[in-house]
């Protein structure tokens, strides 16, 4: 017994120390982005968080048109996450209740999307946007994302263990397959919808090289260029309290979505996982 | 498995595949066959048409010695980020996969680092390392008695603290899928072993490691397209592929001959190789994951 609360005392230990050195990068820009210039330069480095945040975050928010960056990325993060889950459910309700010649395609489907991220692409998906006149506008942002073969998989699997009774009784009664679609499936897919969210949200709010290269007007711009702008913006040595303040704001969003969500994001790694 | 638990809908399931196979056609599938096409090419210097080349954009890249560099330097990168960073994540979930309390709160802290892009990772990172006014420098120089790191001058540092840094964004992401395999382990597996005398050891590698696999593989899988490509914006942030190439990993060569030397052909073979390796590996993963399906029917 003895031996066992030492184990885990030793154990809480080990976390908690873990827990730092993995949060300490962050911690440490946090303490950064409260000190004013002058105290983001004093050796040994300050420790103790000072009271500029607010001046700081205004500071970036104002240098780099923070404000319209941050509604561009929350714009098209959710417009991504929602269409890319309805089109996945769409898609896996297809592949899971009914027959029809195309039904095979699934695997082939999923082996192109995983074969073809956007680097082996990149030139002529460029030259797509060019040509359907979409540079700096949120359609190049948000619709070469739409497919997602990793949400059609995750929830095939899924609709796969729904008992074949529930669809079986809604048909004797009479019901239309959409109606079952919109009133049983999506209601029991809750869990399975928050997670994807979760990670579609974040995929998108961290997207970089695209925006960087459909967009070249500063009104279009995301939220991860305005950190490549905030960095370029420095005068003789780079003023690291406003710039970690401009990070602290570029971080928050996914960080909350991640946390508000933490439950069905678990379960439904679980479920993806549990093959 | 699959059954038709709809039938007599003819149109129906078509009308709901379409949005995402006309994405997939359009964004994906089109544009690929595109690069394959424009490998072939070469733009005239101010870029009015295309010229068909043969095959001399693939013998220059294997010319190019800053091409093969890259190579090099990729391979070196993502084997850091995936060995480095699913040895550690595997032992942090272990230990945050116990009964104790105050567990919930243990996996949260853990996770969260998951939520955090490659530029905002680059951009702390970049303070912390920044040469003569970043922490890490500054303890650096404490432990040994006057080094001064400076990782915008010495290109081997560099890579390392780049490596570093990207390996540290993806531990949250590890953790999360290593927890879940975890706890997806048959409990009375893992007791009968224990009543058979199987001590911690022998349990990870007998039982927990081989009941892994399949989440190794997918992981091992992610961590490699997440080290060729999702990087971009750490490196951009960071290094801009320097000092003197030493962090010019494959998907930055690209986007530099791509989209800022206008070589347009040229970039289009860099992908094509690219999409070679993930092709590969891609199938590679698919053998292991459809053995072990039939492996347990």
């Amino acid at each position: 017994m003895v031996k066992r609360r030492g184990h885990k005392l030793i154990t809480h230990i080990l976390l908690i120390v873990i827990v730092l050195i993995t949060a300490f990068p962050v911690l440490f820009a946090l303490i950064t982005s409260t000190l004013s210039f002058k105290d983001a330069f004093v050796f040994p480095p300050i420790m103790i968080p000072g009271g500029h945040f607010i001046s700081n975050a205004v500071e970036a928010w104002n240098r780099v048109n923070m404000g319209r960056l941050f509604l561009n990325s929350l714009f098209i993060s959710i417009v991504v996450a929602v269409v890319k889950i309805t089109l996945s459910l769409m898609a896996a309700f297809a592949f899971t209740h009914f027959k029809f010649v195309g039904r095979n395609l699934l695997f082939p489907m999923s082996m192109i999307t995983q074969m073809l991220p956007l680097p082996v692409r990149i030139i002529p998906t460029f030259e797509l946007m060019n040509l359907f006149h979409w540079i700096n506008t949120y359609y190049a942002l948000t619709v070469p994302f739409f497919a997602s073969t990793t949400g059609i998989l995750l929830f095939r699997q899924f609709f796969l263990t729904i008992p074949r009774d529930l669809s079986d009784a809604a048909r004797v009664d009479g019901v239309k397959p959409m109606r079952y679609f919109f009133q049983v499936i999506v209601p029991i897919s809750r869990t399975n919808i928050s997670a994807l969210f979760v990670i579609e949200f974040i995929f998108m709010w961290s997207q970089y090289l695209w925006p960087l290269v459909v967009i070249n007007s500063a009104n279009m711009r995301v939220i991860q260029i305005g950190l490549k702008m905030l960095l370029a913006s420095e005068q003789i040595a780079p003023e690291w309290n406003i710039i970690m303040a401009g990070t602290i704001i570029a971080m928050l969003f996914p960080l909350l979505v991640l946390i508000i969500f933490r439950k069905s994001f678990s379960q439904g790694i679980a479920m993806q996982t549990d093959k | 498995m699959q059954e038709e638990r709809f039938p007599g809908h003819k149109l129906l399931p078509y009308l709901l595949i379409l949005p995402s196979a006309l994405v997939i056609i359009i964004f994906l599938v089109i544009p690929f066959a595109q690069t394959i096409f424009e490998s072939f090419f070469q733009a005239t210097p101010f870029g009015t048409h295309k010229v068909f080349v043969g095959i001399a954009n693939y013998i220059q890249l294997f010319e190019d010695m800053d091409y093969l560099h890259s190579v090099i330097i990729t391979l070196i990168f993502s084997a850091f980020v995936i060995f480095v960073g699913l040895t550690i994540s595997i032992l942090i979930a272990m230990l945050a996969n116990q009964k104790i309390k105050g567990i919930g709160f243990y996996q949260i802290a853990l996770i969260w680092t998951y939520a955090l892009s490659p530029a905002v990772a680059g951009t702390i990172w970049a303070m912390m390392f920044a040469p003569a006014t970043g922490i890490m420098p500054y303890i650096i120089s404490k432990l040994t008695n006057g080094y001064a790191l400076n990782w915008m001058t010495n290109s081997s540092a560099a890579l390392f603290i780049v490596s570093a840094a990207a390996t540290w964004k993806m531990l949250g992401y590890n953790i999360v899928f290593f927890i879940a395999g975890l706890q997806n382990i048959p409990q009375e597996l893992l007791e009968s072993a224990s009543v058979d005398g199987a001590g911690p050891w022998s349990s990870f590698f007998r039982i927990k490691f081989p009941m892994l696999s399949p989440t190794v593989t997918f992981l091992l899988f992610v961590n490699m397209l997440y080290a060729f490509f999702q990087v971009f914006g750490l490196i951009d942030i960071m290094t801009k592929g320097g000092p003197g190439n030493g962090t010019q990993i494959l998907v930055y060569k690209l986007y530099q001959d791509g989209f800022v030397n206008l070589k347009t052909g040229f970039a289009s073979a860099q992908s094509l190789v690219i999409f070679v390796a993930i092709a590969i590996l891609a199938l590679f993963q698919l053998r292991i994951a459809t053995k072990r399906a039939v492996y347990e029917r």
